[in-house]
């Protein structure tokens, strides 16, 4: 029994009839899950969109909260909200600009372009044409805005979302809903209590210079841009620091603030 | 052999971790929430068992010479579809478990009962077989975990059992609880206790240092 096992005949068949089995048994499981998976990868999406507003409350659906939020499409390099003919643009690249995926244009080579290294601080190497912003709006006027940011960390990248109230300097809450930092260490960015520490925070000092930032270490009380390290985690970090210094900076997010703070957006 | 002792063996005398230290990795870095260790004891134990009945079907056909390639194939494909499962049904934990899901692969436990057990049984046994080693994994996993929950971070299953003076409690967490290492601490104990209860599975020192007589006459 055990030498006829051996024979060549006999091992590439059993090798060949194993892979196709668990082959079939793989992609069943992953196309059958695959819908599934992606609804709950948008509602948690939607969720933390909510949550990094400070919107997110116990009860009502994700479906029926997420209501009172406008979906706005801004073009990055023109620094502006998308026209009709750039959401156009969007829709016949295949992207549905009321559920923009953000993520997956910056692999489009129509909706992105490759990040010279010298500006690229958050390591994200190709960034987007266009992003998908979140705002809740009164009487026209801006209440609060909801801006993606992501950028590595140590092992991943780490996607989420950072919140400002309708003077676009202070920060609502910063929330990831996405990465593969160590858990207990690079993980505890998605710790309540270091996240609460973002609140209040204001982006630029009084010379108008973008200043916030991850220190490592505690920062001083009543600090109005340092935010504490987590211990373990210093990478993680300078990670989530230079992230959201290069979103709210001048080659992604920053003229548009500006311009949105003078009232022209 | 009988099927009580196939599953009652693993949990306390024949311990994978305490006993046989196999699969500590995991145990280190997936006990800081009780939650999520319970979610990982089931995914290891449904690996563990579904993949004792895949190899111990079809043991008598698996050539030798590949018969590692074999067990591994059947193992991996068994932790993507738990996986997948995860993230369809339980998004969140299988978020924060991230990548320790796939890591079941590379977990001893699996491995070893697939090679020493499922190779040599039939699949009824080996089933029990796995579901028992699970089980032996989730009694230390647990009590790990809640040790470090508990004294670590003040909560059990994410209620508030000791409150912390940072919520204006009176507890004062243990910080190295939320560490990899202090798994080692609490599992060394779990060690010492099993075999102070258990003295068989004390083992024989491999060699006696002698008394350094001769040594200290000299000087």
């Amino acid at each position: 029994m055990a030498s006829n096992n051996d024979s060549i005949q006999k091992t590439l068949l059993v090798a060949i009839l194993l892979c196709l089995f668990c082959s079939i048994i793989v992609a069943g499981a992953a196309v059958s899950l695959k819908p599934l998976q992606i609804a709950n990868k948008q509602l948690d999406k939607n969720k933390n969109i909510l949550a990094a507003a400070g919107l997110l409350v116990e009860g009502p659906s994700i479906e029926e909260q997420f209501k009172q939020i406008t979906t706005r499409i801004v073009n990055l390099e023109t620094s502006a909200y998308a026209t009709d003919a750039e959401l156009a643009e969007i829709s016949a690249a295949g992207f549905n600009p009321e559920a923009f995926d953000q993520k997956k244009s910056s692999k489009n080579p129509k909706l992105s372009a490759k990040l010279d290294a010298n500006k690229d601080i958050a390591s994200i190497k190709r960034l987007e044409k266009f992003a998908a912003i979140y705002t809740i709006e009164k009487d026209g006027a801006v209440e609060k805005m909801i801006l993606p940011v992501h950028g590595y960390g140590l092992w991943s990248t780490l996607y989420g979302f950072l919140a400002l109230e309708g003077d676009l300097e202070t920060v609502i809450g910063l929330g990831f809903y996405s990465h593969a930092e160590t858990p207990g260490l690079g993980g505890e960015v998605d710790n309540p209590s270091w996240k609460a520490q973002w609140v209040g925070k204001k982006l630029y000092n009084s010379e108008g210079d973008l200043s916030i930032r991850v220190i490592k270490g505690k920062a001083a009380p009543g600090s109005l841009h340092d935010v504490d390290g987590l211990s373990g985690a210093t990478l993680t970090g300078r990670g989530v620091s230079n992230l959201v210094n290069f979103w709210l900076g001048k080659d992604a997010f920053g003229p548009f603030l500006s311009a949105a703070k003078a009232g022209g957006a | 052999m009988s099927l009580k002792s196939v599953i009652s063996e693993p949990v306390f005398s024949q311990n994978p971790i305490a006993v046989q230290i196999l699969g500590v990795c995991s145990a280190l870095a997936v006990t800081t929430s009780l939650q999520v260790t319970l979610v990982m004891c089931m995914a290891l134990t449904a690996v563990t068992a579904c993949s004792n009945v895949g190899i111990a079907l079809i043991r008598n056909h698996i050539p030798n010479s590949i018969r590692i390639i074999v067990q591994m194939i059947i193992i991996a494909s068994l932790v993507i579809v738990v996986d997948q499962i995860l993230k369809a049904y339980a998004y969140e934990i299988s978020k924060s478990l991230s990548v320790f899901v796939g890591l079941i692969i590379t977990n001893c436990i699996v491995m070893g009962r697939a090679e020493a057990f499922a190779m040599k049984n039939g699949p009824v046994m080996s089933f029990f077989d796995g579901i028992g080693n699970g089980l032996g994994y989730s009694v230390v996993l647990i009590v790990v975990a809640t040790v470090r929950e508990l004294f670590g971070a003040g909560n059990l299953l994410g209620f508030e059992v000791l409150p912390l003076i940072t919520n204006g409690g009176w507890y004062q967490s243990n910080g190295l609880l939320l560490l990899p290492p202090s798994a080692f601490f609490i599992i060394g104990f779990f060690i010492w206790a099993l075999r102070s209860w258990k003295t068989e599975q004390v083992e024989q020192p491999d060699f006696k240092i002698l008394p350094n007589t001769v040594n200290s006459e000299q000087h």
